[in-house]
């Protein structure tokens, strides 16, 4: 009965642990894609973001202001991606796919010129990561203190998950960014200006894949190595799609993929299912998924089309 | 009125710009990190061309990504996008490495039968989505992408089945069987001065021929691009789109799966244990890009590429990191796919002046 309890704590706080990465960069997606901008650099977003995150957090000191570098490094990622789709018109799989290649190439690249080749950033102390909120209010070894005393932010992200609510269903920009995403010429002629909707949309997502990438090196471990993210950027955009692109949707979506991955952490440790048939799961849930009940016509309608403004 | 064509029509133009913007801003990164660009992009050139060997590993360099970057071309010139080479790569290399091990064969025909295996496990890997898409209307985008990630999980989880992981612990595979190998004979590796050459790449030239006479030159290849021009006219003109769609993926897939299989049986000879995807099918979509989907451009986009991988290993001699390739691709990919808009900026200055 013990071992119970402490398996399901054990695996509680793994899923407080691998959930948070995925949701911000899921949640920004969101606002991306229903705003008609199709965005497969989330990985590249996340992994510069938990590079900026790790030197940041090296010489600043400060956890909080490492993290929102980190935001911003993707903010910047999502810039470019922003301009390249939506003022260039480029294919925005294409242009994707070369943000991925910028992201990781960027990262590595920086981190060996800073760190005289090394692919791994110094780890950080304690005190320059995110702080723990629970620090000292459970004792130590009870289940509080196991399970519920993870990183500040992974708290956070739920409630940053009802404000993204909130803007997509109760605000004019809500309302106007879904609007964009299913018919931008019917916007663009009652005046909403559909590019100001979309750049904001695509750096916003930007920024929070950079979040969900320096929460993997500011909380879940403590420094940048090469194959921190690899592939939460893809489970990511498989969480918005299985979350059918609502907040809400991709934030039950996150959730279980989170399990999954705790699960996973489990099963390594006791050794009796392989973890690679486990972090499958994402993968093949979302395509079930997409077979079962999305199927056609879910996405919004102008998604992955440029839009061309009317002289 | 036919139209005399300026150099700035020529898509070539713009792919070289874009070549040449590129490597300027990897200039700019490796002088914010203090590397001279000169002696970084030196070394580059120097380990490339200096020795004939050099050249030889250039092309071995290439060969897998010819082979996806084919796949992906094949697939843009009939209107879908495999992004999902990468999965079909390692499903291929996964089907030629297991039956390498597993299977004992004659020489000649194992390598054979482990090549046609590739080729049918990549085909069947992208059918999956091709099939979800025509019958479910799932967007092969997404689907590709889930099967990347299968694909790989799928790799890491057969190089731990024990039959065929390496005695002894390690991260990869065994050895496979001599008789599977595709290096060449000991006489002209001698010649060649080069330790791995193989056929890989003398396969993938055959392979850009094939293709591009397909595209080119026969009745399925103009049904494929008719569906890929116009999927409403191709069907109109009585042409049965899905089932041309499935062709078309199940060729794209076994062009990258037969990738996976020259690299495992040419160069590696057994699989690793991955920890980040390895990248050879989004590689291949740079290499279609470069080439403007010319199966025959793909050769020598691969072989660009080929030099910027094998070269880009050489930079850390300079103390440069070789990841500068990546920056350099990556902006690459970005200005080709936005060089319709400087077309247009440029013919229409270019109008303007004439006007004036």
């Amino acid at each position: 009965m013990g071992s119970l309890v402490t398996n399901l704590g054990l695996l509680i706080n793994a899923t407080l642990i691998a959930t948070p990465p995925l949701l911000f960069a899921g949640l920004g997606s969101c606002f991306s894609e229903r705003s008609g901008v199709v965005n497969i650099g989330i990985e590249g977003m996340m992994t510069i973001g938990a590079f900026t995150g790790a030197v940041a957090g090296l010489y600043t000191g400060n956890g909080w202001i490492a993290f929102l570098c980190g935001g911003l490094a993707g903010a910047i990622l999502g810039l470019i991606h922003a301009i390249v789709c939506i003022s260039f018109h480029a294919d925005q799989t294409i242009a994707g796919t070369a943000i991925n290649f910028l992201g990781s190439g960027l990262a590595l690249f920086l981190c060996k010129a800073l760190f005289d080749n090394s692919s791994d950033t110094p780890a950080l102390d304690t005190t320059s990561k995110l702080p723990k909120i629970f620090e000292g209010v459970f004792p130590v070894g009870s289940f509080g203190s196991n399970v519920l005393n993870v990183y500040g932010v992974a708290y956070l992200v739920f409630v940053l998950a009802f404000v993204c609510w909130f803007v997509f269903y109760k605000t004019k920009f809500g309302s106007h960014l879904r609007a964009v995403g299913e018919h931008p010429e019917a916007c663009e002629s009652i005046g909403i200006d559909v590019y100001r909707v979309r750049y904001t949309c695509v750096i916003l997502s930007g920024f929070m894949a950079g979040l969900g990438g320096a929460f993997v090196t500011l909380a879940t471990i403590n420094q940048f190595r090469p194959n921190v993210i690899v592939g939460q950027g893809f489970i990511a955009i498989a969480a918005v799609i299985f979350g059918k692109f609502t907040p809400h949707g991709t934030t039950w979506a996150c959730l279980l993929f989170g399990l999954c991955s705790g699960i996973k952490t489990l099963a390594s440790m006791s050794n009796t299912v392989s973890p690679n048939l486990i972090s499958m799961i994402p993968y093949v849930v979302t395509i079930i998924a997409l077979i079962l009940f999305v199927g056609r016509a879910n996405a919004p309608a102008a998604n992955g089309k440029p839009f061309v403004k009317a002289r | 009125m036919k139209t005399k064509k300026g150099i700035l029509d020529s898509n070539l133009f713009y792919t070289i710009l874009a070549i040449v913007i590129g490597f300027a801003i990897g200039a700019i990164f490796l002088l914010i990190a203090g590397i001279s660009p000169a002696v970084a992009y030196g070394k580059l050139i120097d380990s490339v061309f200096s020795k004939p060997k050099y050249m030889v590993w250039t092309l071995v360099y290439a060969a897998p990504v010819i082979f996806t970057g084919l796949s992906v071309a094949f697939s843009f010139r009939t209107g879908v996008f495999n992004i999902g080479a990468e999965g079909q790569y390692i499903v291929g290399s996964v089907a030629a490495c297991v039956i390498g091990i597993l299977v004992p064969l004659p020489p000649v025909i194992h390598p054979l039968v482990c090549i046609l295996a590739a080729a049918g496990a990549g085909c069947l890997w992208s059918l999956i989505v091709g099939v979800l898409k025509t019958k479910r209307g799932i967007h092969e985008v997404l689907s590709f992408i889930m099967f990347n990630w299968i694909a790989y999980y799928l790799q890491n989880y057969i190089v731990n089945i024990p039959i065929i992981h390496k005695k002894g612990g390690g991260e990869a595979t065994e050895n496979i069987k001599d008789t599977a190998r595709i290096i060449f004979p000991d006489g002209i590796m001698k010649a060649l001065d080069c330790t791995g050459a193989h056929w890989g790449f003398i396969f993938a030239v055959i392979a850009a021929i094939i293709i591009f006479i397909i595209i080119e030159k026969t009745t399925l290849g103009y049904e494929l691009k008719a569906v890929g021009f116009n999927k409403n006219a191709a069907e109109f003109a009585g042409i049965n789109v899905n089932r041309s769609m499935l062709t078309a993926l199940g060729i794209s897939g076994a062009l990258a799966g037969l990738g996976g299989a020259v690299q495992t049986l040419g160069m590696a000879g057994r699989l690793p244990q991955l920890a980040a995807q390895e990248g050879y099918g989004f590689e291949g979509i740079t290499v279609a890009l470069i080439a403007g989907s010319n199966p025959l451009g793909c050769i020598f986009s691969g072989i660009f590429y080929g030099a910027m991988k094998y070269g880009g290993s050489k930079l850390t001699m300079v103390k440069a990191p070789s990841e500068v390739v990546n920056i350099i691709m990556g902006c690459v990919i970005i200005f080709i796919a936005i060089s319709q808009v400087f077309k247009a900026i440029f013919t229409s200055i270019g109008k303007k002046r004439k006007e004036a």
